[in-house]
């Protein structure tokens, strides 16, 4: 492993960590806001 | 970045807790998925696991940057998902100023909040690049430049999203602030064209880019736009399912505290506990 690799590992990591945890707060967000709407409203479920 | 907290620090308009009430016999999922978002997550999460791959064993070292060519499978690919993302936002926000139509700002809103955060990391991941190939992690740069204000800008839209007004003037003038994106956008990626920088310039937009001669460092670096095409679809699906979401629940209050109003007006009742709260704050505004 070239010393590089620490830079690599750094971009990819910040990437992927930052990817996951907005895609898991857009999950969070959504199941708490989802059991405030009835189900008639939320278009992509009926 | 903008999420409801107002809404879930008052009471909501439905008990949170109580079941779904039944719809067409099927029940409605408590989230913000459907199968077709669930089927385009697991293809971008295989399309992932492959580009990973490609990026780290299959790839071979560049001649020239060595093993640092593998940040360059995901640099540029977040740059161009972020460029997707304010173009969807310009287009939504010109739709919004022309139309003001509610589904149109919150699809501004989400195109700009997903747009943030991939601008943010393609600022980091292109600083991380720098520091062992420039020796700095960052420099006064035309591009990179261009980037840092395209993300102020962003960053000024989901702040004049949230100030303290009425929701159809907070979004009328973040509105302003999206059509501003896309030329934005254009500065960004013309920066290396019209100014004497450190950055290269252009790879894939190249006229003589010949995708049949291409190798696998080619190969790899398209399919990881694809790839990130993929995640920035899924993200912004959801992200505008929840500002969706938001906005019902908003009307949703709206309509309980006029008919606690009405009531207490004919004094058929006592005064409703939620005519002296804030309301669900909506992520994108009334119509």
């Amino acid at each position: 492993m070239s010393g590089d690799m620490t830079y690599i590992l750094a971009g990819w990591g910040v990437t992927l960590a930052t990817l996951g945890v907005f895609a898991l707060s857009l999950a969070v967000r959504g199941r708490r806001l989802s059991r405030m709407v009835p189900a008639e409203r939320r278009r992509w479920t009926s | 970045m903008t999420t409801p907290h107002t809404a879930a620090s008052t009471p909501p308009p439905t008990d949170p807790h109580a079941p779904d009430p039944p719809t067409t016999g099927v029940a409605a999922p408590a989230h913000t998925g459907s199968s077709a978002t669930r089927t385009l997550g697991l293809v971008t999460l295989a399309a992932m696991a492959l580009l990973v791959f490609l990026a780290f064993v299959a790839s071979p070292r560049d001649q020239v940057q060595g093993d640092l060519v593998r940040l360059l499978y995901i640099h540029p690919a977040l740059a161009w998902t972020a460029y997707l993302a304010c173009g969807v936002a310009t287009t939504a926000s010109i739709w919004h100023l022309v139309k003001k139509t509610p589904g149109s700002d919150v699809l501004a809103h989400s195109a700009v909040e997903v747009g943030a955060v991939l601008t943010a990391l393609t600022l980091a991941t292109g600083s991380i690049w720098g520091r062992p190939t420039w020796g700095v992690y960052w420099v006064w740069d035309a591009r990179l430049t261009s980037t840092a204000l395209l993300f102020l800008l962003l960053l000024g839209y989901l702040a004049l999203h949230r100030i303290d007004a009425a929701p159809e003037v907070r979004s009328r003038r973040a509105a302003v602030v999206g059509v501003l994106l896309v030329p934005n956008v254009v500065l960004v990626h013309q920066s290396v064209e019209w100014w004497r920088t450190l950055h290269q310039d252009p790879t894939l937009a190249r006229r003589d880019f010949d995708f049949a001669t291409s190798d696998l460092f080619m190969f790899t670096l398209v399919y990881s736009v694809v790839v990130m095409s993929l995640v920035f679809t899924w993200l912004l699906i959801h992200r505008f399912r929840v500002g969706w979401l938001a906005l019902q629940a908003e009307e949703l209050w709206l309509d309980t505290a006029i008919e606690a109003r009405r009531a207490e007006g004919a004094g058929t009742t006592e005064p409703a506990e939620t005519t002296r709260t804030e309301p669900p704050r909506s992520e994108g505004g009334l119509p």
